[in-house]
């Protein structure tokens, strides 16, 4: 009977509708003080209970507006989306009062008390972060060691980089294909000799001194390249049914996958010269490049394997009963199914490739995250930890969601799905 | 006139298990046979042998003058002059269908494009979709996929075509409007061996029947006399059943 009459229904709704709002707002009210003017205001209560008051309140509250059909659009909205259930409003509740109580106090600290001018540590006076830090670096997270007057030659590939990417988009569609050419075959050598220079009366810089996001970029930029015809060789390898290549396909791949990068990177430096014949040289940069390349290909490959398993035998059947070879029934029809289902894995490895280079600090290799944890522990700048990381991992951030964002338009442009 | 495609003594296994059990089969060009029999009788089995999707362990098959052998070049040469239409069409669906009937003529038999776009919309014309050229095939309906599954392979302009059950996937209303393209088909002289069980179809354009269970050809027979007066007891059961 009690409960009956408990039972929000559309009879009574402006009753109903009076409880619960004051409910909820007396919660709220609860949570404000408590985080804002640090009072509590059921303190009376015991402990526990006083905690946990806001989220009670608010439960309560929720619970007697929870009225279906009410002929109110913007409270069946509410209810639809934060209130279908009671554990689903507690829920709602629940993560409201996380952004409540903790959202300010993080966007004080990285703007509000934040410190932005000045030149030393000293001048960071507020409580927040200290971002004279990330600015008096900058340049160095930049460009690691690279001699300041030289600078302009890594400004240049990048603008040249981004202006071709930018021309796929604006040109005529019958040019894309020279552009890609350009970036994948004529771009990373022009790049790299204006990089390293000892070239056209350029000075020549060591591959030692490049570092920074720009280290990040290149290295990131050759690996990414390389790693994916690679592994889609791998896999179409895995699958071959040639014995001899089978085999080592499958080695290759468990070999790789077996192992931590962070060895695959010491053996590299470390080891790696010691099979070299005496008197022959590679740069520490390239047989990191070739390190990366060579563990991300194993990875690629599963990832284009589970695509081409996805694909039904009729496709190859249908290629085949076309009179298409191995190569041509491949590239023509299997991969480019295969691929666009495997987007998001490809995306994936991307991602985690770009997120694994700051490993390349074990063989001395400096790029952004290397930079700020060897700022860091500059004797003027000690205790700049966070904010230094904190920048790095926007700067990640920002680098991985535009790739992510990226590969869902493709997943979207290149869908045939009605 | 000599034989197009020729069996002799064709085995099978698929490991121990025996699909097909001493084939022997003549087909002379423009000679339309239609195969029918109960399911797991080896019927796509054998034509898939005949452009050799399927890889037959004994005896010989021989194609408009090849021998069918390992030799990957004389394997590719005779698929190209032998077309299939498959029970689920198998289009490429990453293609519109334009693209699916002009892909193997430009890069198999190295035709210019525009000859081979003109040559493609000609088949879409006898198929009568020309006007779903530009689609995709996940827009396409059942009987429109089925056709221009067709299309793609007349574009290769083959000497002999094979059918392996391709109405089976279709819904009721659309198998007549694919019927009638193969009756067309084969009014206009092609080769053609079917695998079907649409007996009115075979009753229209079959010269021959071919009746087959558990692997071999139980009965072969001008179409009349197979639906008339079968000789075995096994056929006579079937198409008691059938029809």
């Amino acid at each position: 009977m009690i409960f009956n009459i408990l039972k929000p229904n559309k009879k009574n709704i402006q009753t109903y509708l009076a409880i619960g709002v004051s409910l909820l707002i007396i919660g709220f009210i609860d949570i404000f003080s408590n985080t804002f003017l640090n009072f509590n205001i059921t303190g009376f209560f015991p402990n526990i209970i006083s905690y946990l008051s806001p989220l009670i309140l608010g439960a309560f509250g929720l619970y007697f507006i929870r009225i279906e059909y009410s002929g109110n659009k913007t409270l069946n909205t509410i209810n639809r989306n934060l209130n279908s259930s009671n554990f689903n409003a507690i829920l709602s509740l629940i993560v409201i009062f996380i952004l409540i109580k903790y959202v300010p106090s993080i966007l004080n600290w990285v703007f509000f008390d934040a410190n932005f001018l000045g030149s030393t540590k000293e001048d960071c006076t507020g409580d927040g972060a200290c971002w004279v830090f990330v600015r008096v670096w900058f340049n160095r997270f930049m460009y690691g060691m690279y001699p300041d007057a030289e600078q302009w030659r890594i400004n240049y590939s990048f603008l040249v980089l981004l202006g071709s990417i930018g021309s796929i988009f604006i040109l005529p569609h019958r040019f894309k294909k020279y552009i890609i050419l350009f970036l994948l075959f004529i771009f990373p050598i022009i790049a790299l000799n204006l990089i390293s220079g000892g070239v056209f009366g350029l000075k020549w810089i060591e591959t030692g001194a490049w570092g920074g996001l720009s280290l990040t970029f290149i290295v990131s930029a050759f690996a990414l390249i390389f790693c994916f015809p690679i592994g889609v060789f791998l896999a179409l390898g895995r699958r071959s049914d040639l014995p001899a290549i089978k085999y080592s396909s499958i080695g290759f791949i468990e070999l790789w996958r077996g192992v931590p990068l962070i060895t695959v990177l010491f053996m590299s430096a470390v080891m790696f010269p010691m099979f070299l014949p005496d008197g022959t040289y590679m740069d520490k940069l390239m047989r990191v490049i070739i390190a990366i390349t060579l563990f991300e290909a194993a990875y690629m490959a599963e990832v284009v394997r589970g695509g081409l398993q996805a694909l039904p035998r009729g496709q190859y059947d249908a290629a085949k009963s076309l009179g298409m070879g191995y190569w041509r029934m491949h590239f023509l029809i299997i991969m480019p199914q295969a691929l666009k289902l495997v987007i998001p894995g490809i995306a994936n490895t991307f991602l985690a490739l770009v997120k694994d280079t700051p490993l390349i600090f074990v063989v001395g290799l400096l790029e952004l995250a290397g930079m700020i944890g060897l700022a860091k522990t500059n004797p003027k700048w000690l205790g700049m930890a966070t904010e230094g990381y904190v920048f790095a991992a926007f700067v990640f951030w920002i680098i991985c969601f535009s790739m992510s964002r990226y590969s869902q338009n493709l997943e979207k442009k290149l869908s045939t799905e009605r | 006139m000599s034989n197009i495609i020729e069996l002799k003594n064709v085995n099978k296994w698929f490991d121990k298990f025996q699909v097909l059990k001493e084939i022997n089969l003549e087909v002379k060009p423009k000679e339309k046979i239609v195969v029918c029999g109960p399911s797991g009788s080896g019927k796509s089995t054998l034509i898939r042998c005949i452009n050799r999707l399927e890889e037959h362990q004994e005896g010989s098959i021989i194609v408009d003058g090849n021998v069918i052998s390992t030799d990957t070049k004389n394997i590719e040469k005779i698929r190209a002059e032998v077309g299939m239409v498959f029970q689920q069409f198998n289009l490429f669906p990453h293609l519109s269908i334009l693209d699916n009937c002009t892909l193997a003529p430009i890069w198999v038999k190295k035709l210019p494009k525009k000859q081979a776009e003109e040559l493609a919309m000609e088949n879409l014309t006898r198929v009568q979709i020309t006007d779903q050229a530009i689609k995709f095939p996940g827009q396409l309906s059942g009987g429109q996929q089925q056709r221009a599954a067709i299309a793609r392979a007349l574009c290769m302009e083959p000497k002999i075509m094979l059918f392996d059950e391709p109405t089976s996937a279709l819904d009721p209303e659309m198998i007549k409007e694919v019927l009638d393209v193969m009756v067309d088909l084969a009014k206009g002289g092609m080769t053609m061996i079917v695998v079907t069980h649409e007996m009115g179809f075979a009753k229209e354009v079959a010269d021959n029947m071919i009746f087959m269970d558990e692997g071999r050809i139980v009965e072969k027979a001008k179409t009349n006399d197979f639906f008339e007066n079968p000789k075995s007891e096994r056929t006579k059961l079937f198409l008691s059943q059938i029809l």
